[in-house]
C-alpha cells in the first residue's frame, strides 16, 4: 500500500525585497582611476576583502593621460551593486564611479577562440559561422583555427555554444569595455 | 623653495601641521629621520615596542581629535605598527604612521628588513603613500593629514625609502591641497533632514542611538539638544559610549552583546530610531535581519558607504553629524519647543531601569568588578579620561562605569585589541596632561603591553592602571564555561607575574587591593601620585559578564544571568 503525505502548506515569507531585486541582474560599472602604480591592487583587494563577486574587469588608458578607465561587469542584486559603487568611490585613487544603464550604453568584448579543425569540412563550417558572426580568422594551422570575435558577451556565448562540439582548445576573453551612448559623459 | 634633505622636510612638514608629540622607535631604515628629529620642535617618546607607538598615537588622537603620529623602521618595525594601525582603522581614528623603507633600488629584492608594507597596510589604512623622490615629501605629508583627519577619519601610512630620506631637493611646502578622488561630504541634504523631522515628530516612541561618529565630530551638545526637544531616550553603541552624559535623565547606556539590559529592551520597543554616526555592527544590534523590524530608521553618517551596508534604512542623512544635528535642531525648534516631559515613553525608560536594577544581581562577593568600577566612578573626577583593555574588563566598564563628561571615554571597540588600553591611556595623558587618565584593564591584556610602564615613568606621563586581576583570560573562560561545558583551554595565567613588583621594577607605584576599602585607599593614593600606579585588584575568576546577547541571536534573546 502506498501512502502519500501531503506537503504542509508553506508559509509565504514576508518579502522585504522583490524577486527581481534579490536575483538581481547583469550590471556594468565604469570607473575612472588615477593612472599610477598600486591603484589596480587597491581596487582588486577591495573586491576580495569585501567579498564582491566580479564577472569581468578591464583596465586601460583614456583620453586623459593621468586617468585609466576600469569597466566592471557583475551579476548582483541592487544592494550589492550599490555597496560596490560606494566602496569604490571611497577609494581615494578612484576619481569617479558610474553604474551604466545597459540600454543606453555601448559595450563590447573581444574573444580569441582556438578550435580543433583537422578536416576540411570542419574548417568550411567554422569559416561559415565566423562570417555570419562577423568574426575574423586570425590563424589556420593543420589542426586548429583561431578566430577573433567582437561583440556583446551574449554574442560571444552564442558563438561559443555553436562551435563547442568541434572542441575549443583555448579561449581568451578581454572582458567588457563600455561607454554611454550619445553626448553623455 | 628651500633645499633640504627628505628627512628634514618630513620633520618640517610635521611641525607645520602643528604636531607636538611623536611616538616611535628607530632602526636602520629610518636613521635619517631620527637624525633630523634631534632638531625638531616637538617631543619624541621612545616606546619599547612599535605596537605601543601606534596605540599611543591613537589614544592621543581620540582625545585631541587630531591625528596622532608614530614612527617605525622598515620590516618588523613597520609590521609591529600594524596592529595599532588596524585598531585605528576599525575605530576611525586619525593617525599618521611614518615608516622607513629599504632604499628604492633594493625594493623587491627581499632585502634585509624589507616588507611590502604598502601591501600589508592597504586593507587597514585609509591611504598609504610611498614617496619616490624627496621633493614629494612636503605635499605627501599635507595630503596625509588632510585624508586622515577629514570625512570619516582614519590612519594614513607614509613609507619613505631610506635614500629618499637622505637625498636633497628643492622643497615647496604647500598651504592648501586638493586630492582629486577625495571629497568628503560636510553638509547634509536638507530634503533628507526635512524627511527626518517629519518621521521624528510623528513617532510615538522615538529613540536615539549615539555612535562613535558623535564623539569623532564632537557633536555632544547637538545630540543632547535633539534628545531634549524630542524627549527621546538615548542609547549608544559601545563606541558611542560617552557621546551622551550617562547620568542624564534620558540616558540609557550602550546597547549590544554586553549592553545595558534596559537599553537592549527599550530599543526594541521603539517605533523610530535616529542612528547618529553608528554603523549597526553585529556587536551592537545582534542579528541584522531582526534588528529594527517594523521601525523607521534614520541614519546619519559622514561615510556614504555605511548607508545600507549592514541595514537598509528609511532616511539617510549623509554629512558630518555635528553639522547635520545642528541643522536638525534648528528645523525641529521651528515646529516644536519641547515634547511633553511626562509621557508614557519616557516613563517606560525609568520603569525598565528600575526593573533591571532590581533583577540583575551582583556576583556574591565583597569585591566584584561591578563594585570596583562603581567605586572608581565615585572617586574619579568627572572630567577624567578612561580607556579600557579588551575582554571582560572592557564589558564591565561598559556596564558599570558611567561616563559623565562626553568624549572622555574610548576603547578598542571595533578591532578589540588586547594591549591597546595601557599605551593608549599614555597617549591620552600626553594629549590632556591635566586630568587623571585611567586604563580599566584585565591581567591578560595588560600583559601584552605592560612594558609601556617604562614610557609612563620616564616620560612623565602618569596613568592609573585599574587592573581587575583574575589571572585568567576571563572572557574566553566565560565562553568556555557557557558554550564548552567548562572545558578550560589555554586561559589560566597561573598567578604570574606579581603586578605590584612589575610596577615597582619600572619605578611606578604598585598597590594590591583585596577588599573594597583597600581599593578605595589605592585609588585615592593613585590620584595623588606623580608616577603611574598599577592597582592590582583581585577578583574572582568565576565572575561572568551579564547581560549577554549570545552571538547569532537578536537583542530580544538577551540572557540576564
Amino acid at each position: 500500500m502506498v501512502t502519500t503525505t501531503l506537503p504542509s502548506t508553506p508559509t509565504a515569507p514576508t518579502p522585504t525585497t522583490t524577486l527581481a531585486e534579490k536575483i538581481g541582474g547583469w550590471h556594468i560599472l565604469s570607473a575612472l582611476l588615477e593612472n599610477k602604480p598600486g591603484v589596480l591592487f587597491r581596487v582588486t583587494n577591495l573586491f576580495r576583502a569585501r567579498n564582491f563577486n566580479i564577472e569581468s574587469i578591464t583596465v586601460g588608458s583614456t583620453e586623459q593621460p593621468d586617468l585609466s578607465r576600469m569597466t566592471i561587469t557583475l551579476n548582483s542584486d541592487e544592494r550589492t551593486l550599490d555597496q560596490l559603487a560606494k566602496q569604490l568611490r571611497k577609494l581615494i585613487d578612484v576619481v569617479e564611479v558610474k553604474v551604466l544603464d545597459t540600454d543606453k550604453t555601448v559595450y563590447r568584448e573581444l574573444a580569441l577562440i582556438k578550435m580543433n579543425a583537422g578536416d576540411p569540412t570542419t574548417r568550411m563550417e567554422i569559416t561559415n559561422f565566423a562570417s555570419i558572426f562577423r568574426a575574423n580568422i586570425l590563424d589556420i594551422g593543420k589542426e586548429t583555427i583561431t578566430v577573433e570575435l567582437t561583440g556583446t558577451p551574449d554574442k560571444i556565448e552564442a558563438f561559443k555554444n555553436l562551435v563547442d562540439h568541434f572542441g575549443i582548445t583555448q579561449l581568451a576573453r578581454t572582458g567588457v569595455s563600455a561607454l554611454p551612448r550619445g553626448a553623455e559623459l | 623653495m628651500v633645499e633640504m634633505i627628505g628627512a628634514k622636510a618630513l620633520i618640517h612638514a610635521l611641525e607645520k601641521e602643528g604636531v607636538d608629540i611623536v611616538f616611535g622607535l628607530p632602526g636602520g631604515a629610518n636613521l635619517p629621520i631620527y637624525d633630523a628629529l634631534v632638531d625638531a620642535n616637538f617631543r619624541h617618546i621612545l616606546v619599547r615596542h612599535e605596537q605601543s607607538a601606534s596605540h599611543m598615537a591613537d589614544g592621543y588622537a581620540r582625545i585631541k581629535r587630531k591625528a596622532g603620529v608614530c614612527f617605525a623602521t622598515s620590516g618588523p618595525g613597520a609590521t609591529n605598527l600594524i596592529t595599532g594601525i588596524a585598531t585605528a582603522h576599525a575605530d576611525s581614528s586619525p593617525m599618521i604612521a611614518v615608516t622607513g623603507q629599504v632604499p628604492l633600488a633594493m625594493i623587491g629584492k627581499d632585502a634585509f628588513q624589507e616588507t611590502d608594507i604598502i601591501g600589508v597596510a592597504n586593507p587597514c589604512t585609509k591611504y598609504a603613500f610611498q614617496p619616490r623622490s624627496a621633493h614629494e615629501i612636503p605635499e605627501t605629508v599635507k595630503k596625509a593629514f588632510y585624508i586622515a583627519e577629514s570625512g570619516r577619519p582614519g590612519p594614513v601610512l607614509i613609507d619613505i625609502p631610506k635614500d629618499v630620506q637622505q637625498s636633497s631637493a628643492d622643497m615647496n611646502f604647500p598651504e592648501l591641497i586638493k586630492v582629486r578622488g577625495y571629497s568628503p561630504v560636510v553638509d547634509a541634504d536638507l530634503s533628507q533632514l526635512g524627511k527626518s523631522v517629519e518621521i521624528l515628530l510623528n513617532a510615538e516612541r522615538p529613540i536615539i542611538m549615539g555612535g562613535g561618529g558623535v564623539i569623532l565630530s564632537g557633536a555632544f551638545s547637538e545630540l543632547q539638544a535633539v534628545a531634549e526637544i524630542l524627549m527621546a531616550p538615548v542609547v549608544t553603541t559601545f563606541k558611542g559610549k560617552g557621546s551622551f552624559p550617562e547620568n542624564h535623565p534620558l540616558a540609557m547606556g550602550p546597547i549590544g552583546m554586553h549592553g545595558h539590559a534596559e537599553a537592549n529592551k527599550m530599543i526594541l520597543e521603539a517605533d523610530c530610531i535616529l542612528a547618529v554616526g553608528a554603523r549597526f555592527s553585529d556587536r551592537s544590534v545582534g542579528r541584522y535581519d531582526e534588528f529594527g523590524r517594523g521601525m523607521s530608521i534614520i541614519h546619519m553618517d559622514v561615510d556614504p558607504a555605511e548607508i545600507g551596508k549592514n541595514k537598509s534604512v528609511d532616511v539617510a542623512v549623509i554629512g558630518d553629524v555635528k553639522s547635520s544635528l545642528r541643522t536638525l535642531v534648528k528645523m525641529l525648534s521651528k515646529v516644536i519647543v519641547k515634547k511633553d516631559q511626562d509621557n508614557p515613553w519616557v516613563r517606560r525608560r525609568k520603569e525598565l531601569i528600575d526593573h533591571y536594577a532590581e533583577t540583575l544581581k551582583d556576583y556574591p562577593r565583597d569585591l566584584t568588578a561591578r563594585k570596583a568600577l562603581k567605586k572608581l566612578r565615585e572617586i574619579l573626577p568627572a572630567n577624567s579620561i578612561a580607556t579600557t583593555e579588551v575582554g571582560q574588563c572592557q564589558m564591565w566598564a561598559s556596564l558599570h562605569f558611567d561616563v559623565i563628561s562626553p568624549g572622555t571615554f574610548f576603547s578598542s571597540t571595533g578591532l578589540g585589541t588586547m594591549g591597546f588600553g595601557f599605551p593608549a591611556s599614555i597617549g591620552a595623558k600626553a594629549a590632556r596632561p591635566v586630568v587623571p587618565v585611567v586604563d580599566i584593564a584585565g591581567d591578560g591584556s595588560f600583559n601584552m603591553t605592560e612594558n609601556s610602564l617604562a614610557v609612563s615613568v620616564l616620560d612623565n606621563l602618569p596613568v592609573i592602571v585599574f587592573l581587575m586581576n583574575n589571572y585568567m583570560l576571563g572572557m574566553v573562560a566565560q565562553w568556555q564555561r557557557t558554550f564548552y561545558n567548562r572545558r578550560y583551554s589555554g586561559v589560566h595565567q597561573r598567578n604570574c607575574p606579581d603586578y605590584v613588583k612589575i610596577a615597582q621594577a619600572y619605578g611606578a607605584q604598585g598597590i594590591k587591593a583585596q577588599s573594597l576599602s583597600e581599593l578605595e585607599k589605592a585609588i585615592r593614593s593613585a590620584l595623588k601620585m606623580e608616577v603611574a600606579t598599577v592597582i592590582d585588584i583581585i577578583i574572582d575568576p568565576e565572575e561572568d559578564v551579564y547581560p549577554f546577547v549570545i552571538p547569532g541571536t537578536g537583542l530580544k534573546d538577551m540572557v540576564t544571568g
